[in-house]
């Protein structure tokens, strides 16, 4: 059976990188007794399937995963049990069966949606123009681990907004293609503003319907 | 002093410009977080290492559940930020703080150090200084925590007496909670005089009484050294002379504490949620070893052998598994094949586990087929290669050593290990032990050339060898202790010998460097003047000194000589066979006397098998004679001697009939 299970990632878990997520999914699937299926050959992997990579101190309330399962768990209660044995900072959001036979989930994302709280800046005119500056922008050539790319078509969409506490935040939607992802950090920094004054969550993974 | 949510909005601006910032946030599964508030005494456990090493230690886990399952205190953890980590805290005035709420460790009534080895002597006095408290015992007075320290190093707590309040010598289950006790009558309770005096701007009191006295208090406590009440004077070559007790109603000599029964083994272990070292879920099968090998702290500090039930390893493993989620399980003890029911255990592991992805590991294996017997019961993936410590490869050596295998065990064995589908062998060997030679060293390779030529007849060039090498360091409390260190001139010939003769590309070879051996050496076998070079040396900027690159030779030299030492002095001097150590009024019950018959046993090439068959007298027995007597039958794995209680002379003459039999 196959899995797809929609949870958040905060807090502590902000700083558990992707690699390592793949981990926290085998134990909290061996805790919850749910028997995932092992790939074939000398090394067998637990088969789990992450959709999109988060940065490191990003937290999320719509990462994706899909897990393999050797076992026919009650789906009516499975999400409680499932996250009554992952650590603090995960929560299932939903529990779904998808078809075996269905695209690898990372194949399957196209755009995310970021919401990045500001902790520093207080000048919204001056952000306004900057921001206008870049979104009227051709390209926004960058380079990342030592390749250069065009930050701007990844970019979709790039909003200003308030958060309830009156702070000022950024709404993002970037792309989030295989090969084509834009980072929200990476637009932060095109902006002027460093990753530690701002706060990034991800709020929306979109799919290929 | 800042509070948990000042400490956490400072974080926030500094976590992501550091490596693995998941080291400093807590928030792991089968953490322990108690009510603050409502708790009354606070203890934050410190291992003075990185997170990566410190989190999946066993001893500081066990007191983590001692002092939690208490209603009545708390306990938090705290481990040393990497130089990355500690430049921001600096930078943004961050005190060290403990992972589960984020408290200032300085808040916290007692402070645990678990100190297993020397290296991390100078990180205990930089995790001291980032706490803002003060470094040295005497700068300390009622608003600061109490220090205690543990663990295998403080078997010769000398060279940290000037920075540790009170040691606790040997096992800590039992005496944790004696020490919660007496702080807890002396610590300052709400309302009362002592916090209103925080009111007029004067520090917090966090004690009623004086500091003194609550050392004094603690210094009743059996296993409980407290430096500041024992002298130690000194003879005109620099040895010492002696110890004494500065006040009445103190142990002299501090006998160890010892667990008679072993208590049910923690299964909730924490489990990080980044990547670390030992990344894994351990049962303790048994505690102590029989073996005698004369080079072995842990095997002459850890007695009586005590060994857990089938039964019970078995539901702590189980249970262990189900509460963690993890995919590896180490049965640990410093000698597996010597558990009673060893094959018992690992057929029921096995049958247990099988199916379940899960790997199995079982340290210290003794080189015979029945161990790969052991292992394949596991249904160990062969990947990881088969570790085998023969420590030395001449008959004179191993006699010398106490650790008798003839060759011919080691090329049977290793072959047959080829044969069973392992790819790897590694093999354990040490250099520098007592009157070691290069033909000795030649050995070592010669036999690994072996090995490997036999493992290629079996499946061709596929088979790999690695061959450890580190350097001996004599340790105190072994009988090894009167013996010198070789010189880095000497260690660097051997080591070059190694590496020229060992030049194969399917045989790896690791070493240690010389000045790390060295600088183990000075503190291992330092008295009460190296604490000031241990000072100095941290005043110096050195840290992290069991990591390599960060060690810092120069350093420690420099201490050396600002305060007049000789390092030679401490290292490469034969002792005298009457040299009183500094030492010595700190026993694991293991008799001088005792040490220094096996020594010269050692000189003579003599060797004493298992002391399960045959009691030495080495001195458990007596010393804990009302606790065997508690606990008789199969709880120690000691022989029946005639009477455990028996005076000394009687003893003396029963290890005299054992030294006579042929």
């Amino acid at each position: 059976m196959r899995l797809r299970i929609t949870f958040s990632k905060q807090d502590a878990l902000r700083y558990t990188g992707h690699l390592d997520l793949q981990k926290i999914w085998e134990r909290t699937a061996r805790r919850a007794r749910l028997k995932l299926a092992y790939s074939e050959g000398f090394h067998p992997q637990p088969k789990i399937q992450l959709a999109s990579a988060l940065p490191l101190g990003f937290s999320s309330r719509a990462e994706v995963a899909d897990l393999w399962i050797n076992s026919e768990p009650d789906l009516e209660t499975l999400p409680a049990h499932i996250e009554a044995n992952a650590p603090s900072g995960l929560r299932i959001i939903e529990v779904e069966p998808v078809d075996d036979r269905a695209p690898a989930l990372q194949t399957q994302v196209t755009t995310a949606n970021y919401e990045v709280t500001l902790l520093d800046e207080t000048g919204e005119a001056s952000l306004t123009r900057r921001l206008s500056a870049l979104m009227d922008a051709e390209s926004l050539p960058r380079e990342r681990r030592g390749k250069s790319y065009d930050l701007r078509p990844l970019i979709e969409d790039l909003r200003l907004g308030k958060t309830p506490d009156g702070s000022l935040r950024l709404d993002m939607r970037l792309s989030a293609r295989e090969g084509a992802t834009g980072r929200p950090d990476e637009v932060l920094d095109e902006l002027g503003i460093p990753i530690e004054a701002a706060r990034v969550e991800r709020t929306r993974l979109v799919f290929k319907s | 002093m800042l509070s948990p949510t000042q400490i956490n909005s400072r974080l926030e601006r500094i976590l992501l410009k550091v490596q693995k910032p998941g080291r400093y946030v807590g928030g792991e599964l089968n953490i322990t977080v108690k009510d603050w508030e409502a708790t009354q005494t606070k203890v934050a456990l410190v291992f003075p290492d990185i997170y990566d090493i410190g989190v999946s230690n066993v001893g500081l886990k066990i007191l983590y559940d001692q002092v939690n399952q208490r209603d009545d205190a708390l306990a938090e953890r705290a481990y040393v930020p990497w130089p990355d980590m500690e430049a921001l805290m600096r930078e943004n005035g961050i005190p060290l703080y403990s992972l589960e709420t984020k408290h200032p460790l300085a808040e916290f009534d007692l402070i645990g150090f678990s100190i297993p080895y020397e290296t991390l002597y100078t990180n205990v006095l930089n995790t001291l200084d980032l706490a803002g408290i003060p470094v040295r015992a005497e700068d300390r007075d009622e608003s600061h925590p109490i220090i205690i320290a543990g663990g295998h190093s403080v078997m010769n707590p000398e060279p940290m007496h000037l920075f540790v309040d009170a040691f606790a010598i040997g096992e800590g289950e039992e005496v944790i909670h004696d020490i919660i006790n007496v702080i807890m009558s002396l610590r300052a309770t709400e309302g009362s005089e002592a916090i209103s005096a925080s009111t007029g701007g004067l520090p917090r009191r966090r004690f009623t009484a004086p500091r003194n006295d609550i050392l004094l208090a603690l210094a009743q406590i059996p296993g409980v050294y407290v430096p500041r009440f024992y002298e130690t004077y000194y003879m005109d070559d620099g040895t010492v002379s002696h110890t004494e007790a500065l006040v009445e109603g103190i142990a002299n000599p501090v006998v160890k504490r010892m667990v008679a029964k072993l208590p049910p083994p923690p299964t909730k272990f924490i489990v990080p949620n980044i990547d670390i070292v030992h990344n894994r879920v351990s049962v303790e099968i048994m505690r102590g070893c029989t073996r005698g090998c004369r080079f072995c702290h842990a095997g002459m500090i850890t007695r009586p052998v005590r060994e857990r039930s089938v039964e019970e390893i078995v539901r702590a493993a189980e249970e262990a598994v189900a509460a963690t989620g993890f995919e590896e399980l180490a049965l640990l003890s410093l000698s597996s094949s010597d558990y009673s029911h060893i094959l018992e255990l690992v057929t029921a592991i096995g049958e247990k586990f099988e199916g379940r992805h899960l790997t199995v590991s079982l340290p210290s294996l003794r080189i015979e087929s029945v161990s790969i017997d052991l292992m394949e019961k596991l249904r160990q993936r062969r990947a990881g290669g088969f570790t085998l410590a023969p420590e030395a490869a001449t008959e004179r050596m191993r006699r010398i050593i106490n650790k008798y295998i003839p060759d011919e065990d080691i090329i049977n064995t290793t072959r047959e290990i080829y044969r069973r589908g392992w790819t790897t062998v590694k093999l354990y060997f040490m250099i520098g032990h007592p009157s070691e030679t290069l033909e000795d060293v030649q050995a070592i390779a010669d036999l690994a050339k072996r090995v490997l030529a036999e493992g290629r007849k079996v499946i061709g060039m596929k088979a790999k060898l690695h061959i450890g090498a580190n350097t001996f360091v004599p340790k105190p409390q072994t009988p090894f202790q009167w013996v010198s260190v070789d010189t880095v001139e000497q260690i660097e010939a051997k080591q070059e010998l190694l590496r020229r003769e060992l030049r194969d590309r399917n045989i790896k070879l690791s070493w240690s460097e010389p000045q790390e051996t060295l600088l183990e050496a000075w503190l291992s076998r330092g008295d009460r003047r190296i604490a000031e070079v241990v000072y100095t040396a941290w005043r110096n900027g050195a840290k992290f000194d069991a990591w390599g690159e960060q060690m810092r030779y120069d350093a420690w030299m420099d201490a050396f000589a600002q305060h007049g030492l000789d390092p030679a002095f401490y290292t490469h001097r034969q002792r005298r066979t009457d040299e009183v150590f500094p030492w010595e009024h700190i026993t694991a019950a293991v008799r001088k006397n005792f040490l220094f018959q096996d020594f010269r046993m050692s000189l003579e090439g003599e060797i004493r098998v298992d002391c399960r068959l045959n009691c030495y007298a080495c001195g458990i027995l007596p010393t804990f004679s009302n606790e065997r007597r508690a606990n008789p039958g199969k709880v120690w794995m000691c022989p029946d001697v005639r009477s455990p209680a028996a005076p000394r002379k009687e003893l003396e003459s029963q290890k005299l009939e054992v030294l006579n039999a042929p």
